[in-house]
């Protein structure tokens, strides 16, 4: 495949054809924040915290859907950029209840690590404080609404990996909600396959092991590389 | 594969399977979903078309369908609970539709619902507890010509006052 | 079907017509006042009166004119007389006037700048042709820039005249049309499609319902025509399901039109097939933008996507796809018809030709006109509108509605084209116009909107779903006396990050209706804050310790 030859916040990298702007600076050891993207699935750009400024665009790009050119420059830590990610981060923040200290992946979470990482101390917005319930009726797992980002990652594992289909969302706008089947409980489902993946992608404490205690709960993101391995591979058929 | 049965005293959500339950609604819905060669695409129609028939999506219906065009029950799920014309609960006898449209807004739509509000008892979306009157209201239904539009059991209405909605209400209840 | 085919159907019509035409709205405004029992009281009327010979009572579509619905309006010895407010009970007097003498309903004036004003390509048949019968459509000429098309020019020869004519998408953005035509055309792929946008979320906007109520074939010699330049075989028409009277009026002109052989297989006996689909929206504004709304034709979740890719290298199943407003396809027969060269000379030096707007709010006309493009704001809602009613004055014209801004009464010499209006914050949009007068308060305009766009959200991306939530409480928090000018602050930056960081057009325009009123109205806002207890340096309350804790 041709090479594009680019810079990324100043420096120079070559880049084959068809390859994300993501995946290049991942690659070049630049690291861009990101939530919805999941190594292995599709991407959908949704939580916009990968959004990067690219010369002569007018738009800001999320860097995991866009695909690189030939001399292209960007940027992905301008100040601009860091103050949209705070406020990002923020508002994901206010949205449910996100309280920490209690929560089973406390330490393990992507959006902890974001939120420090972005250098977020204060959540400035007034917080909704929803009442989203907690789905225990599973044999092995648990889901925790009020944690929920709606990154779609759990959604799209269990239908383009495990070929399942058994998690979606309902609703629409700041109601939508991540559904098992139709809208039952997840220990109710006979479509899903324990297979335990959309724990393993969920980047907060909204899907969680059962048994797990405060802080133990740990995505093992690994177990997720032979889905890739397999998805590459082209070991698993699943249509859109 | 299918969910589990879900509800009470275990009743069966396959139930309005047509083999079990003889309502002659699903054959014609299920003749509907064939004239669209059961294609998954077409879920949108196939649900105007339950909509049309049963009044409100049930659980049950919202099963027959995804087994029939072969998609996960969540992904039909997800799809009727996006679009807000589709109903999953049974709506009263009479249904009065306000329209809050911007032409509608500036020309007092906002008084209309809350006299229907302050009378009933209802907020918008609800339904009294008589099942009479279901309230509901739209974003501009393209009458703003004669706006105000008040849409009554789906006939529009124009020019309308809180005093002419709780006029017609009045000749249902 | 051929062009003496063609012809010979015009003919034949032309020559079945009565000398009286009673032509009766049946669009959706005067639809709702009875107008289905006046047309039947009219035709009943006509028989008792023994006019039956001489008269055709027509049903037509929207006059434009809506606002002083019913209308009628009479065809006689070559004038043309028009009829408002017209009740089932009007029936016998309308009728007994044709025969000279009084009429005791109240007759507009055709003359009233209303519609002296107005210039008619995409409404010329509007209110004047039964929508309901394509001869009546043929026998004005209806179908031949069709054939014209299909035997005369190649596709690229009509791809130019588009871009000639400078035509720009009617949907929102003002997209130059010849250029979208173009791409679709080279995308390589074997099977392409056309998308008809008639969503028409816009709150206050009506214009593309009319247009598909009163003239349903203008829009599907439109998509043939486009079909033809791009090389596709198949188009959906996407009609929201708030418009029952024009789905079912657009069903008659598809199976028309297929029975003809307009639409189908080998039309006008040339290779080139043809066929469209209706497909009926379910109460999603966000399917309005282009790739949610395919999504939905999919049969799937309203959900927006990233761009790129463009519809236009993959759209509806990964395939090239076309897919321009309502608005836009109508304007295509006259483009073809008349030339690329006289569509260019409409209209100013970046906007050709006309624009249908809908004139709502608190003003005197309401209705629809068709207006060439650079008429001063002034003269649509002062001498075409009338002006505010009740004695008060207009504070404020809303153009481009969720998306769109305010724009100050002492702007209102500004020329309305894509350019000047973006310059003043706002947008053309897709030609909602709704007039506030000065008993309105512009923050609460901006929450209406926020509101809308909170409601609308498809909840896909954080800046969005997140944002208009708290944009929306912000703004509550003020109406209610209870913000300060810390809470301004916020609710600017917050306007300034979901414009920048949302993933489609909702989210990047939710916040324009609150900027625009901060431009021109910031004193409103002002006049609401309260005293800062913590003074305007404290940066907010500091994040509570057990939120975010290692
Ligand atoms: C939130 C949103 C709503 C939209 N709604 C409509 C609509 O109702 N009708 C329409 O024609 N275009 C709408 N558009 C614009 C379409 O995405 C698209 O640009 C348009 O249909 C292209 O046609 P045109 O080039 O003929 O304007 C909307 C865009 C956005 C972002
Ligand atoms: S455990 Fe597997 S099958 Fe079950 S919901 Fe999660 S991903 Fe889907
Ligand atoms: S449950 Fe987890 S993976 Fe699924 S959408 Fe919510 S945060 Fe994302
Ligand atoms: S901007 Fe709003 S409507 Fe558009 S994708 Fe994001 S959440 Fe959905
Ligand atoms: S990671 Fe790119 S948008 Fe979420
Ligand atoms: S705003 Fe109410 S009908 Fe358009
Ligand atoms: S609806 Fe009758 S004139 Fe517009």
């Amino acid at each position: 495949m041709a090479a594009k030859t680019l810079t990324i916040d100043g420096k120079l990298i070559s880049a084959e054809e068809g390859a994300t702007v993501l995946q290049t600076a991942t690659e070049a050891g630049i690291k861009i924040p990101t939530l919805c993207h999941l190594a292995g699935v599709y991407d959908v750009g949704a939580c916009r915290l990968c959004i990067v400024e690219i010369t002569g665009v007018a738009k800001l790009l999320p860097a995991c859907t866009t695909k690189v050119a030939e001399g292209m420059e960007i940027q992905t830590n301008s100040e601009r950029l860091r103050k949209y990610r705070r406020l990002i981060l923020e508002l994901l923040f206010a949205e449910r209840n996100h309280v920490c200290a209690v929560c089973v992946s406390n330490g393990h979470c992507e959006l902890q690590t974001l939120a420090y990482s972005q250098g977020m101390e204060h959540v400035r917005y007034d917080y909704t404080f929803p009442k989203w319930g907690v789905d225990t009726t599973h044999r092995l797992f648990g889901m925790d609404h009020n944690r929920c980002v709606l990154c779609t990652r759990c959604v799209r594992v269990c239908w383009h990996i495990e070929g399942a289909g058994t998690k979606n969302v309902a609703g629409r706008g700041g109601k939508s909600k991540i559904i098992t089947d139709l809208n039952q409980a997840w220990g109710d489902s006979v479509s899903c396959t324990e297979c335990g993946k959309c724990v393993m992608a969920c980047p907060t404490g909204a899907l969680f092991q059962k048994g797990s205690t405060v802080g133990e709960m740990e995505h093992d993101r690994d177990k997720l590389e032979f889905i890739t391995t397999a998805r590459e591979k082209k070991q698993w058929v699943a249509a859109d | 594969m299918l969910p589990k049965p879900s509800g009470e005293n275990g009743k069966n959500a396959a139930s309005g399977l047509p083999h079990s339950s003889g309502d002659k609604r699903f054959k014609i819905l299920e003749l509907h979903m064939k004239k669209h060669q059961f294609r998954q695409d077409a879920l949108i129609e196939v649900l105007h078309k339950a909509q049309e028939l049963f009044g409100y999506l049930e659980d049950d219906l919202l099963l027959f369908v995804a087994t029939k065009l072969k998609l996960p029950p969540s992904r039909v799920y997800g799809v009727a609970t996006f679009y807000h014309f589709f109903q999953l609960k049974p709506q009263g006898e009479h249904a009065c539709v306000v329209c809050l449209g911007t032409a509608c807004y500036v020309k007092g739509a906002d008084k209309i619902i809350g006299g229907i509000q302050e009378k009933y008892k209802i907020k918008s979306g609800e339904t009294t507890a008589d099942n009479k009157l279901s309230l509901l209201t739209a974003r501009c239904i393209g009458a703003c010509g004669i706006a105000p539009a008040v849409t009554y059991d789906g006939q529009v209405a124009p020019k309308q006052t809180p005093e002419a909605a709780l006029e017609k209400i009045k000749t249902w209840i | 079907m051929q062009l003496d085919d063609l012809i010979a159907i015009a003919e034949k019509h032309k020559g079945s017509r009565k000398k009286i035409i009673v032509r009766t709205c049946m669009s959706a405004g005067c639809m709702s006042s009875q107008a289905d029992v006046i047309k039947k009281n009219l035709e009943t009327e006509a028989r008792l009166q023994g006019l039956e010979a001489d008269v055709e009572v027509r049903r037509v579509g929207c006059m434009g004119f809506c606002g002083q619905g019913p209308l009628v309006g009479v065809d006689q010895n070559g004038e043309h007389n028009l009829w408002e407010f017209v009740k089932p009970e009007d029936a016998p007097s309308i009728i007994s006037a044709l025969k000279g003498g009084a009429c005791r309903v109240q007759r507009g004036d055709p003359k009233h700048p209303f519609f002296a004003k107005q210039m008619h390509i995409v409404r010329a048949n509007g209110g004047i042709v039964d929508p309901e019968r394509i001869e009546d459509y043929i026998a004005i000429g209806g179908y031949l820039a069709l054939h014209h098309a299909l035997t005369e020019l190649q596709p690229a020869q009509v791809v130019e005249e588009v871009t000639k004519s400078g035509l720009r998408g009617r949907g929102d953005a003002g997209f130059p049309t010849g250029l979208k035509w173009g791409t679709v055309a080279k995308s390589p792929g074997a099977k392409k499609y056309i998308v008809c946008n008639g969503d028409e979320g816009d709150p206050g906007a009506f214009m593309d319902r009319s247009v598909l109520e009163s003239d349903p074939h203008i829009v599907l010699e439109g998509m043939a025509i486009a079909a033809y330049a791009v090389g596709a075989d198949q188009g959906y028409l996407y009609v929201r399901a708030e418009y029952p009277l024009a789905i079912s009026r657009l069903q008659i002109a598809i199976k028309q039109a297929k029975q003809l052989g307009l639409l189908g297989a080998g039309i006008f006996e040339s290779p080139f097939s043809f066929n469209v689909d209706i497909r009926i929206g379910a109460g999603a504004f966000v399917c309005g933008e282009e790739t949610a709304l395919m999504a939905s034709v999919e049969g799937k979740r309203g959900t927006p996507r990233p761009r790129p890719p463009f519809p236009a290298e993959s759209g509806l199943w990964g395939c090239p796809t076309l897919i321009n407003n309502v608005e836009t396809f109508a304007n295509i027969s006259a483009i073809i018809n008349r030339g690329g060269d006289w569509y260019a000379g409409i209209g100013t030096e970046k906007s050709k030709g006309t624009k249908v707007f809908a004139l709502t709010g608190k003003i005197k006309n309401n209705g629809l006109i068709e207006v060439p493009m650079g008429i001063p704001l002034r003269q649509i809602v002062e001498e075409m509108g009338g002006g505010a009613p009740d004695g008060r004055s207009i504070k404020s014209v809303q153009t481009g509605g969720p998306s769109g801004g305010c724009i100050p009464a002492n702007y209102l010499d500004t020329p309305v084209d894509y350019e000047s209006l973006t310059k003043l914050g706002s947008i053309m949009g897709s030609g909602g116009m709704v007039v506030m007068d000065d008993s309105t308060n512009m923050v609460e305009i901006a929450k209406f909107y926020m509101e809308f766009c909170m409601e609308e959200s498809c909840g896909k991306c954080i800046p969005c779903r997140a944002g208009t939530v708290q944009m929306f409480n912000l703004l509550e928090k003020i109406t209610r006396r209870q913000a300060t000018a810390r809470d301004l602050a916020k609710l600017e930056e917050l306007c300034d990050m979901v414009k920048n960081t949302s993933l489609c057009g909702l989210g990047q325009t939710a916040p324009n209706p609150v900027i625009s009123t901060l431009k021109f109205f910031r004193k409103e806002y002002e006049e609401l804050l309260q005293p800062d207890p913590f003074g305007p340096a404290a940066g907010g309350a500091p994040l509570a310790p057990e939120r975010v804790t290692k």
